[in-house]
C-alpha cells in the first residue's frame, strides 16, 4: 500500500542517501585506511610530523561539503515546495474529512457528507484527500505511514495535509507524538476503497443510529484505550469550526487528565 | 481536583512513596540504600574532615573539574538503568508484553533523557572544561573559583532533585523536552513535572554561571604569549561552547519558568485555554535545545583534535580551518531551531529555509572530519584507547551526520519525525558524537589529575564494546524508523519491529559491559597505580602547555607561569631541547581559600525547588534567604585567599 | 605585590557585562512571548482597560530620578566623600522602594479587579514581564542596602568601590528595561 506521496518521499530519501554515500563511505574507508597505514609499528610508512597545511587539500575539504550542500539545497528547495502537506494534489476535487485527536483516539468528520466516525477513516483510492486536523486534548501528531506526510493536531488550530491512495487497501493511521497512558494504542484503520465501495460504506455509516452531538461528543472526549470504532449517522455542519473556536470552554478540566484515566 | 496543601509539608504525604509499582519500589530502595551506604563508608573511612575540606568546600578549578565527572559518571549509570529497562520494555512488548507499567514506562524515558543531557552530558563536558581549559591556557585558576563552586553545587543540586524523585513522588512523563500542553496540569497534574522544571532551572542557573566564568577565564587569564591562535583547540571549543551557554540559556531560564508559572499560578502561557501558545514553547525550548547540542558536542571535538594530534605525533593538521569551522558552526547553532518542528505547519518557504541552513552546518562539521583525517595521514598512529574512542567516532559520527542531512530535509522529516529513526539520530551524535570525546578525554586527562595512567587493555575493551554496542543498539532504530514506529512506545502490535527491538536490547547489554569495563579500569588502574605512575607528568608525548607541569600539578597550576611563542609550545620545547621560558616568580603565590559558599548554595537551590514542587513554601522562602544571605556574607568576606607558596624573588635570593 | 589568584577588577567587570548581556536575553525573550501574547485576551480586560497614566508616569519618574541619584552616589563615593554617597545611596533605595510600591499596588489592584496573571494569555505575559523587572529591583534594592553598610564599614576601599560601579551599571541596565517596558508595553495602549 502506498500513495504518490510517500512514494515522492521515499525516492527523495533514497536520491539524498545515495548522495551523501558518495562522501561518507570514503571517509569511513579513509579513517580505517589512514589508521592502519600510519600505525606506529609501520617503519615504511611516510612520516611528516610538521605536515600542517596545504591549499589543496583545504580547498577541497571545504569545497566538497558545500558542493554537497549546495546540490542537497536546490533538492530541499524544490521538494519542500513540491511536497509541502498543504498543497493541494492534482486529481480533482479532495474529499475533505476533518481529524479531530482525542485521548487517545481519532475523530472523522465528513462535512461534505454530514457523517462522522471513531477510529475508522474510509476513502475512495485515486482520489485526493485533504484532512483538516485538531486536536481535543495534548499536541498529538496525525499520520498514515504508508501514504507519507505528517502534520501536528493542536488545540485551537487547524492544520492541513493532503495525501492519495493509489489503490484500494486497509491500513493504519495514528499518533505519533506522545500524549500520555493511552498512545501506543491510539491508531486508527484506513480503508482505501473503490469510489463504489466508498459510497456503501457512507450508507454503512449513515445507517448508523448514533449522531454526533454535543452529548455524544462528551461521551467520546471521556479518554479511553483502543475504542472501538464507531459511526455516527449524522454530524452537524460547522461541528469541527465550533471545536477550534470553542475548544476553550470544552468540559476538560479535571475528567480527561492522565491519571482520571490511567490506572 | 481538589488538594490537601499543609502549611507545614505542603502536598507532600504518604502516598509519595513509590508504592505504585515493585520496579518503582526497587529503584527507590537502591538510590535510598546507596546514598546511605556513602555516607557510611565515608564514616567508617573517617574521611569527612577530609571530604569537607579537600572536595566539598574546595574552589580549586582541577578539583571542582573532577567533582563534576564524578558526578557525571553516577548519573551515567542512573540514565543508562533507565536506557536498558527501556530497551528490555521494548524488546518485550509486543502485544502488551513486557513488565513496565505505562506510568512507569514513561518516567523513565522522560528521566533517562533529562539526565543524560543535563545530568551527564553538562557535567562531564564543564568537569573537562573545569580541569583541562586553566591549564593548557597557562593559568592559575578560573577567573571566578567561588561562582565556578556554586555552579558545580547548582547543578548537583539539580541531579538530586531527579534522583530524590525516585523516593519522594514521581517523575516528569512528559519527555525530556516536556512539551506542554501535555506537560500542563491539565494533562499531567501531580509533581512529576514540577521535579523536571526544577531541575533543568536549578542546574541551568549553574551552566549560566559556568558559561560566564568561561568565556573570562579564556578571554583574560591566558598566559603571556598565548594569543587566541596559539590556543589548544580543546580551549577554543571550550570557549565557543561557553559563549553559546551565555547566549542559549536564558531561553531555557524563560521557558522552564513560564511552564512552572502555568503549573504553579495557573498563568496561561502554554495551556490550550485562556489565550495560551503552544507553538510558543517549542520556539523557545529550541531555541535553547539546537545550541545545546553544539555547547556539548563541540569541546568533545575539541578533545578529539587534542588526542588525534597527540596520538598521531603531528601537527594538527588545518588549525586555522578547524578555528573558524567552530565559530561557523557556534553562529549557525542559533539559526536551525526550527527543524525541530517541521510538522507544525509552517509554510513551505520557512521549512526549507530552516532545512537549507542546518544542512549549511554539515559544511564546516565536514571540514572538521577532513582535518582529523588528514591529521592521521602520515603520522606515527598510537592506538591508546583515546584514540581509539577517536577513530571509532569517525566512524560512526559520518553516519549520524547523514541521518541529521536527511532529517532536516522537510518532506523526509514528514515520515520520520518522531519516529524511532529520529531517537537513532540523536544518540548517534550524542553517543559517539559526544560521549566518546568525553570518556577519550577522561582517560587522556586522567594521568595529569592523579599520576598515573588507565589500565590500556581495559580501556580498549571498553572501547570495543561500546562500539559493537552503539552499532546493536541504535543501527535496528534506523530501519523500525523507517518503518513507522514512533518513539516512547510502552507497547506495540507490530511483529515486523520486534527482532529489531531484541537486537537493540543486545546492543544495550554491550554497552552495559562497556560501562562495567570502565568501573573495571579504574579499579586496576588504582590498584596498579606505581606501576602506571611511570611518566605520568607526560605520559602521551603531549604537545600543549598542560603536559609540562607535575601529575597531579600543584594548586596553583604553575609555580612559574610558562610564556608561550608558539602553538604546540611543550613539543616545540621537547623538540628543541629548550625548556619553555616562564616568567620569574616576584612574589609568594596566592590561592582562594576553600569556602562552603558553593556548597551552602547548592543546598539552598535544592530546598528552593523542592518547596516549590511540593508546595511547602516555607523550604522555598528559607532557601531564598540562605542564599542571599549567604552572597551577602560572602561580600563582606576580605580575606579570601592564603599563601600557598612562598615568594623567592622577594630580595631573599 | 603578590602574584595572587584574584580576578582583577577589569575581569570583573568583564564577567559583569556578560552577565548583563544573558539577562538582557532573558528580558528580550520575556518581551517577545510578551508580544506574541499581546492579542490572547481571550475575553479578559486589555491594557486600555488597566492602565493608568498617572501611576505609569509617576513610576517612570521615579525610576529614572534614582538612575540619576545612583550615578550620583557612585561619583561621591569616588572622591571619597562617604556623607554624600550614603544620602544619594539612601534615595536611590527610597525611589527605588517607591517605584516597587507603586508596582505592587498597580498589579495588586489589577488582581482584585479579576485581571491577575491567570485571566488571560495576555495578563500571564504583562505580569511576568513586570514581576521579573521587579524582582530585579527588589534585588537591586537589597545590593544597595549591602553597600551602604560596606561604606560604612569598609570605607571606599577598592573592593567597595568597584561593586559600586556594578551596582550602577545594573541600576541603569533596570532603567533601560523599564523604558522597553515603557514602550512595548504601555505606550501602545494609552496613546
Amino acid at each position: 500500500m502506498t500513495g504518490p506521496i510517500a512514494e515522492a518521499e521515499k525516492l527523495l530519501l533514497l536520491k539524498a542517501s545515495g548522495l551523501m554515500l558518495l562522501v561518507v563511505v570514503p571517509v569511513i574507508l579513509m579513517a580505517l585506511a589512514f589508521a592502519w597505514r600510519y600505525r606506529a609499528t609501520n617503519d615504511r610508512a611516510a612520516y611528516s610530523p610538521d605536515w600542517d597545511r596545504s591549499r589543496v587539500v583545504e580547498i577541497t575539504v571545504w569545497g566538497i561539503p558545500a558542493i554537497m550542500v549546495g546540490l542537497l539545497a536546490t533538492m530541499v528547495w524544490d521538494k519542500t515546495h513540491a511536497l509541502d502537506p498543504y498543497k493541494p494534489l492534482p486529481g480533482g476535487e479532495p474529499l475533505l474529512v476533518q481529524a479531530v485527536a482525542l485521548n487517545w483516539k481519532w475523530l472523522f468528520i465528513y462535512p461534505d457528507h454530514g457523517i462522522a466516525t471513531v477510529n475508522e477513516l474510509a476513502i475512495p483510492a485515486d482520489r485526493p484527500v485533504s484532512f483538516r486536523v485538531t486536536s481535543q486534548v495534548a499536541m498529538n501528531s496525525f499520520i498514515i505511514p504508508d501514504l507519507g506526510g505528517q502534520i501536528y493536531a493542536m488545540a485551537g488550530m487547524e492544520t492541513q495535509l493532503n495525501l492519495q491512495a493509489n489503490e484500494p487497501g486497509k491500513m493504519q493511521g495514528r499518533n505519533m507524538q506522545f500524549s500520555g497512558t493511552g498512545f501506543p494504542q491510539q491508531t486508527f484503520d484506513v480503508l482505501a476503497m473503490t469510489e463504489a465501495d466508498f459510497d456503501g460504506w457512507i450508507e454503512r455509516v449513515r445507517a448508523s443510529d448514533q449522531a454526533l452531538d454535543d452529548r455524544s461528543f462528551a461521551e467520546i472526549s471521556q479518554p479511553s484505550i483502543a475504542a472501538p470504532v464507531t459511526y455516527f449517522a449524522s454530524a452537524p455542519q460547522g461541528f469541527f469550526a465550533g471545536l477550534l473556536a470553542g475548544s476553550a470552554d470544552m468540559p476538560h478540566a479535571a475528567d480527561t487528565t492522565a491519571e482520571g484515566a490511567g490506572n | 481536583m481538589t488538594e490537601d496543601i499543609s502549611p507545614l509539608l505542603g502536598r507532600l504525604g504518604p502516598d509519595a512513596l513509590p508504592l505504585y509499582s515493585w520496579v518503582a519500589m526497587g529503584g527507590a530502595m537502591v538510590t535510598v540504600a546507596g546514598g546511605l551506604g556513602f555516607l557510611a563508608i565515608v564514616t567508617w573511612l573517617g574521611k569527612w574532615r577530609e571530604l569537607w575540606s579537600g572536595w566539598i568546600t574546595s574552589v580549586d578549578h582541577k578539583r571542582i573539574g573532577i567533582m563534576y565527572i564524578v558526578l557525571a559518571l553516577i548519573m551515567l549509570i542512573r540514565g543508562f538503568v533507565d536506557a536498558i529497562m527501556m530497551r528490555l520494555q521494548q524488546a518485550l512488548a509486543m502485544d502488551g508484553g513486557g513488565y513496565l507499567p505505562p506510568e512507569h514506562f514513561e518516567q523513565i524515558f522522560s528521566s533517562h533523557g533529562t539526565i543524560m543531557i543535563f545530568f551527564m552530558a553538562m557535567p562531564f563536558v564543564t568537569g573537562l572544561m573545569n580541569f583541562a581549559v586553566p591549564l593548557q591556557i597557562g593559568a592559575r585558576d578560573v577567573a571566578f573559583p567561588v561562582m565556578n563552586s556554586i555552579s558545580f553545587w547548582l547543578t548537583a543540586a539539580g541531579a538530586g532533585l531527579v534522583l530524590v524523585s525516585l523516593v519522594i513522588g514521581k517523575f516528569s512523563t512528559a519527555g525530556w523536552t516536556g512539551y506542554p500542553p501535555y506537560s500542563g496540569v491539565q494533562f499531567t497534574p501531580g509533581v512529576g513535572v514540577d521535579y523536571w522544571i526544577w531541575a533543568v532551572l536549578v542546574s541551568g542557573v549553574g551552566s549560566t554561571l559556568t558559561g560566564i566564568n568561561f568565556v573570562v577565564t579564556i578571554l583574560r587569564k591566558r598566559t603571556t604569549g598565548m594569543t587566541l591562535m596559539h590556543m589548544p583547540m580543546f580551549t577554543w571549543t571550550a570557549l565557543c561552547s561557553s559563549i553559546l551557554i551565555v547566549f542559549a540559556f536564558p531561553a531555557l531560564t524563560v521557558v522552564t519558568a513560564m511552564l512552572a508559572l502555568d503549573r504553579t499560578v495557573g498563568t496561561h502561557f502554554f495551556t490550550n485555554d485562556g489565550g495560551g501558545n503552544v507553538m510558543n514553547f517549542m520556539n523557545l525550548f529550541w531555541i535553547w535545545g539546537h545550541p545545546e547540542v553544539y555547547i556539548l558536542i563541540l569541546p568533545a571535538f575539541g578533545i578529539f583534535s587534542e588526542v588525534v594530534a597527540t596520538f598521531s605525533s603531528k601537527r594538527l593538521f588545518g588549525y586555522p580551518s578547524l578555528v573558524y569551522a567552530t565559530m561557523v558552526i557556534a553562529v549557525l547553532s542559533f539559526t536551525v531551531w526550527l527543524h525541530h518542528f517541521f510538522t507544525m505547519g509552517a509554510g513551505a518557504n520557512v521549512n526549507a529555509i530552516f532545512g537549507i541552513a542546518t544542512m549549511v552546518i554539515a559544511v564546516p562539521t565536514g571540514v572538521k572530519v577532513f582535518d582529523w583525517l588528514f591529521t592521521m595521514y602520515r603520522g606515527r598512529i598510537r592506538f591508546e584507547p583515546p584514540m581509539l574512542f577517536t577513530l571509532g567516532f569517525m566512524c560512526l559520527f559520518v553516519v549520524g551526520g547523514m541521518s541529521g542531512v536527511l532529517l532536516a530535509i522537510p518532506p523526509i522529516n514528514y515520515a520520520t519525525h518522531n519516529t524511532t529513526f529520529l531517537v537513532a539520530h540523536f544518540h548517534n551524535m550524542i553517543i559517539p558524537g559526544a560521549l566518546f570525546g568525553y570518556v577519550a578525554g577522561y582517560m587522556y586527562w586522567f594521568p595529569k589529575a592523579f599520576g598515573f595512567r588507565l589500565d590500556r587493555n581495559w580501556g580498549a575493551r571498553a572501547f570495543w564494546f561500546w562500539f559493537t554496542g552503539f552499532i546493536l543498539a541504535f543501527m535496528p532504530l534506523y530501519v523500525i524508523g523507517l518503518m513507522g514506529m514512533p518513539r516512547r512506545m510502552e507497547s506495540y502490535a507490530n511483529p515486523d519491529w520486534q527482532p529489531w527491538l531484541i537486537i537493540a536490547f543486545l546492543g544495550a547489554c554491550l554497552i552495559l559491559l562497556g560501562i562495567v569495563s570502565l568501573g573495571i579500569q579504574l579499579w586496576v588502574s588504582v590498584r596498579d597505580r606505581v606501576r602506571l605512575a611511570a611518566e605520568a607528568d607526560d605520559p602521551w608525548d603531549g604537545r600543549t602547555l598542560e603536559w609540562s607541569t607535575s601529575s597531579p600539578p600543584p594548586a596553583w597550576n604553575y609555580t612559574e607561569l610558562p610564556i608561550v611563542s608558539v602553538r604546540d609550545s611543550f613539543h616545540e620545547a621537547k623538540l628543541t631541547g629548550k625548556p619553555i621560558p616562564t616568567a620569574p616568580l616576584t612574589a609568594s603565590i596566592h590561592v582562594p581559600r576553600n569556602t562552603a559558599v558553593g556548597p551552602v548554595i547548592g543546598f539552598a537551590g535544592f530546598c528552593v525547588g523542592f518547596g516549590v514542587i511540593w508546595f511547602i513554601w516555607w523550604l522555598a522562602a528559607v532557601g531564598l534567604a540562605l542564599v542571599a544571605t549567604t552572597l551577602i556574607a560572602r561580600s563582606f568576606a576580605d580575606d579570601t585567599e592564603s599563601e600557598a607558596f612562598p615568594g623567592r624573588g622577594t630580595g631573599i635570593s | 605585590m603578590t602574584t595572587a589568584v584574584r580576578h582583577s577588577d577589569s575581569e570583573v567587570s568583564f564577567g559583569f557585562w556578560l552577565y548583563l548581556m544573558s539577562d538582557a536575553i532573558l528580558f528580550g525573550l520575556i518581551f517577545a512571548t510578551f508580544v506574541v501574547m499581546s492579542t490572547n485576551l481571550a475575553g479578559g480586560p486589555g491594557g486600555t482597560d488597566l492602565f493608568s497614566m498617572t501611576n505609569l508616569s509617576m513610576q517612570t519618574a521615579l525610576l529614572l530620578t534614582s538612575s540619576l541619584t545612583v550615578a550620583l552616589a557612585h561619583h561621591a563615593a569616588m572622591e571619597e566623600r562617604i556623607g554624600p554617597a550614603l544620602v544619594w545611596l539612601a534615595l536611590t533605595f527610597a525611589l527605588g522602594a517607591g517605584f516597587l510600591v507603586l508596582e505592587v499596588r498597580e498589579l495588586s489592584g489589577f488582581v482584585a479587579s479579576g485581571a491577575g496573571p491567570n485571566r488571560s494569555g495576555y495578563l500571564s505575559a504583562f505580569f511576568t514581564l513586570l514581576s521579573t523587572h521587579g524582582l530585579h529591583v527588589s534585588a537591586g534594592l537589597i545590593w544597595i542596602g549591602t553597600m551602604m553598610m560596606q561604606l560604612l564599614l569598609k570605607g571606599p576601599n577598592s573592593r567597595v568601590l568597584s561593586r559600586l560601579s556594578r551596582l550602577t551599571l545594573f541600576w541603569h541596565f533596570l532603567d533601560i528595561v523599564w523604558i522597553g517596558i515603557f514602550s512595548v508595553v504601555y505606550l501602545p495602549e494609552l496613546f
